[in-house]
């Protein structure tokens, strides 16, 4: 057994170091995203071919891509957290409501991390300490902040407070990437501050999960759990810190969200925690845990939204077609992933 | 003697102990807040019926489309170690169809009520299997793969209303959705029993309670000793999807009207927290659907208990996941582990004390 264990591992080695599947999945994604852009351009022409049409699609998402990082740390550790969306709304609802009574920007901040910490802390503490299902726990969380949004105010909120309504209409004036509209006046191409926040995000959990012990505890729990706590891993506090992390990002979610929206609203961020799901899962995370990366997410959430601006550029006005073709991908990508990791495990066997 | 009565505590009583203790705690709050919350009076409704009205029977009554989607959600979870988030959905879907066949020109007939509940019948069967084929043929999780009819499924059927929220009217619909005349009880409530005894019978002139667990227990096992695994997971699924054309017909006789946005909406979410308040793991196995259907039961006493409290029912969600995460906190293993080594302890002491005062006599 163990000699035919180590062959293999030569002959692999002689040939040449395979993907992992999670390399795999990742490639697929990025390359169907790069062709259904190309594609469009080409079809569609208009708005696809200015690079503002990317910037728009990065400032509407940018509070979903950082909760899908958050997301795919849980999913790759083989949890889930259907809690992220509410805990946006929470957050922006109750930074919207300080800032308006004469709070200032950097307190606002402060209370966005906390609200997010805290629901990390507690819902970690609660699935990996007391061992309680994850998706029951935050379930609760999710009916939790849903509800105490609607308890801190049931009306739509407005910023007004001058220091943040500057920073809301701030915007990144990027001018060679800008177009030349029809009357002669240059246009520049805009970004919001929240895009750099997602940035940052998604560059530092990919510096996490590649490069350190933590972030390889993460796939190693989330591959196999005995063997993970015979290497001597500390699986119940790295499931505990998936949580956290996880927590903190849609505090900074909530965060991004109000400056892109400037307003709190109890249907804020409604249905974020099922788009980020599928986000990460296009991106090539798997629910079972040990598969996953955040590049993927990132342009699997990109992928999402590619879809939505193609259906309303093709003309299918009628309101649901959105989802329905967002549905058929999502299908699509399942049935993909399904396909080709059922072929590798075959191919694995056989030889 | 002593053994046997552990066991036995273990297996049968040990998993209804959640539920049970729930409905109790609920019932004495009541009690103590305030016991006119139990009176049942009969009352005579605008139809000139006489019928039964009360909190409590606002609380069974209410509870049924959960308690019947419960039922399905149990074996899903069962048999795949999974649960299907589409069924709210799917529940729009099915009403859909029957608010179509309804409206399909001519009179509305006991006949074509009957056509029109076995046509949505029929496409949501249709739609649960095709869950049920992602799931069993695909090995995709089945969160994952009825992703996809949530995402999409709401919106499939506002294309099957034709983008509107159509009303349908007739006496047929009232008597499904509220009362029948002189039966005073509500007829969902008549609805679930009927449902819990199909499943009842079902489970007992067949062999699938057995198959469905042993298939969530280990597929690969309960595949080499001769079941069908794929089969029984796609007929778990196409239970659900029975019980789920059901509910969504019930919905819509309540109402009178389809709408696509608001029919069984986060129902979904109270199907799965039915399944684990009723002491079912959420990771496939043994299961009792006693125990989901009465935690349904306890999710609607919950409900309206604060709407009685006077709580907007906006905000019920609040108070609902407190005593959700105090009640799944009762029931993690780690805090039964620790309970059950404090009453070992405390039974422990007993039989010492005894054997003292043996020896001293």
């Amino acid at each position: 057994m163990k000699k035919n264990g180590n062959d293999k591992v030569i002959k692999a080695k002689v040939k040449r170091e395979p993907l992992t599947e999670t390399q795999l999945l990742m490639t697929i994604t990025i390359c169907i995203f790069v062709v259904m852009y190309v594609l469009a351009m080409i079809v569609f022409e208009g708005g696809f071919l200015h690079a503002q049409q990317i910037f728009d699609m990065l400032n509407d998402n940018a509070s979903l891509i950082i909760v899908s990082c958050g997301l795919t740390i849980v999913m790759i550790g083989g949890g889930i957290d259907i809690s992220v969306g509410a805990v946006t709304s929470l957050v922006v609802m109750s930074c919207v409501l300080y800032l308006n009574n004469g709070g200032n920007i950097f307190v606002a901040v402060l209370l966005a991390l906390g609200i997010g910490l805290a629901f990390g802390l507690i819902q970690g503490a609660l699935i990996s300490y007391l061992e309680i299902q994850p998706f029951i726990v935050t379930l609760a969380g999710l009916f939790f902040a849903r509800g105490f949004t609607t308890i801190l105010s049931i009306n739509p909120q407005k910023v007004a407070q001058p220091a943040f309504v500057k920073l809301l209409d701030f915007r990144f004036e990027i001018g060679w990437l800008g177009y030349t509209a029809k009357n002669g006046t240059k246009i520049p191409a805009t970004m919001e501050i929240g895009v750099i926040v997602a940035f940052v995000c998604v560059a530092a959990i990919f510096v996490l999960l590649q490069f350190t012990r933590l972030g390889r505890n993460f796939y190693a729990i989330g591959g196999n759990q005995t063997s993970a706590l015979m290497l001597g891993i500390n699986v119940k506090m790295t499931r505990f810190l998936s949580y956290v992390i996880s927590g903190l990002l849609s505090g900074i979610s909530g965060f991004v969200l109000m400056l892109h929206t400037g307003a709190g609203n109890a249907t804020n961020a409604a249905g974020m925690e099922m788009n980020a799901i599928a986000s990460s899962i296009i991106g090539g995370t798997l629910l079972t845990g040990g598969v996953g990366n955040v590049i993927g997410t990132f342009f699997g959430g990109m992928t999402l939204n590619t879809i939505k601006k193609i259906v309303v550029a093709s003309g299918l006005n009628d309101p649901w077609w959105q989802s329905i073709t967002t549905g058929g991908m999502l299908c699509f990508f399942i049935l993909l992933q399904s396909i080709v990791l059922g072929r590798r495990a075959r191919k694995k066997q056989k030889n | 003697m002593k053994k046997k009565e552990r066991k036995l505590f273990g297996n049968g009583l040990g998993q209804l102990a959640i539920p049970i203790i729930a409905i109790c705690v609920l019932v004495i709050f009541n009690l103590i807040r305030d016991p006119s919350f139990f009176s049942i009076e009969l009352l005579q409704n605008s139809d000139g019926n006489i019928v039964l009205s009360g909190n409590l029977i606002s609380v069974i009554n209410g509870a049924s489309e959960l308690a019947i989607l419960a039922i399905g959600m149990t074996l899903v979870t069962a048999a795949c170690g999974g649960q299907d988030i589409s069924v709210g959905a799917a529940a729009a879907i099915a009403g859909s169809t029957f608010v179509k066949v309804l409206k399909s020109g001519g009179q509305i007939t006991g006949f074509k009520v009957l056509l029109a509940f076995l046509l949505a019948c029929l496409v949501a069967v249709i739609f649960a299997s095709f869950n049920g084929t992602l799931v069993a043929v695909f090995k995709i999780q089945p969160m994952i793969a009825t992703l996809i009819l949530y995402t999409c499924g709401r919106s499939i059927a506002y294309w099957i209303n034709g983008g509107a929220t159509p009303t349908v009217e007739s006496p047929i619909l009232t008597a499904i959705g509220g009362f029948i005349p002189w039966i005073p009880v509500p007829t969902p409530i008549l609805i679930v029993l009927v449902m819990a005894v199909i499943i009842k019978v079902f489970f007992r002139f067949t062999s699938i309670e057995l198959f469905t667990q042993s298939v969530g227990i280990n597929g690969s096992a309960a595949r080499l000793n001769g079941l069908n695994s794929t089969f029984i997971k796609i007929l778990s699924f196409m239970i659900l999807g029975v019980c789920v054309a059901v509910s969504g017909c019930i919905g819509v006789s309540r109402l009178g009207l389809i709408n696509h946005e608001t029919l069984l909406l986060d129902i979904e979410m109270d199907a799965i927290l039915a399944v684990a308040i009723g002491g079912n793991s959420l990771g496939g196995g043994r299961f009792k659907i006693s125990g989901s259907i009465m935690g349904a039961y306890v999710i609607q006493m919950l409900t309206i208990t604060l709407w009685a409290m006077k709580v907007p029912s906006t905000n019920v969600k609040a108070y609902k996941a407190i005593v959700i995460v105090l009640l799944v906190v009762a029931g993690s293993p780690v805090v039964k582990k620790w309970f059950e080594k404090t009453v070992s302890r405390f039974k422990n002491r007993k039989p010492e004390v005894a054997a003292k005062g043996a020896g001293e006599s």
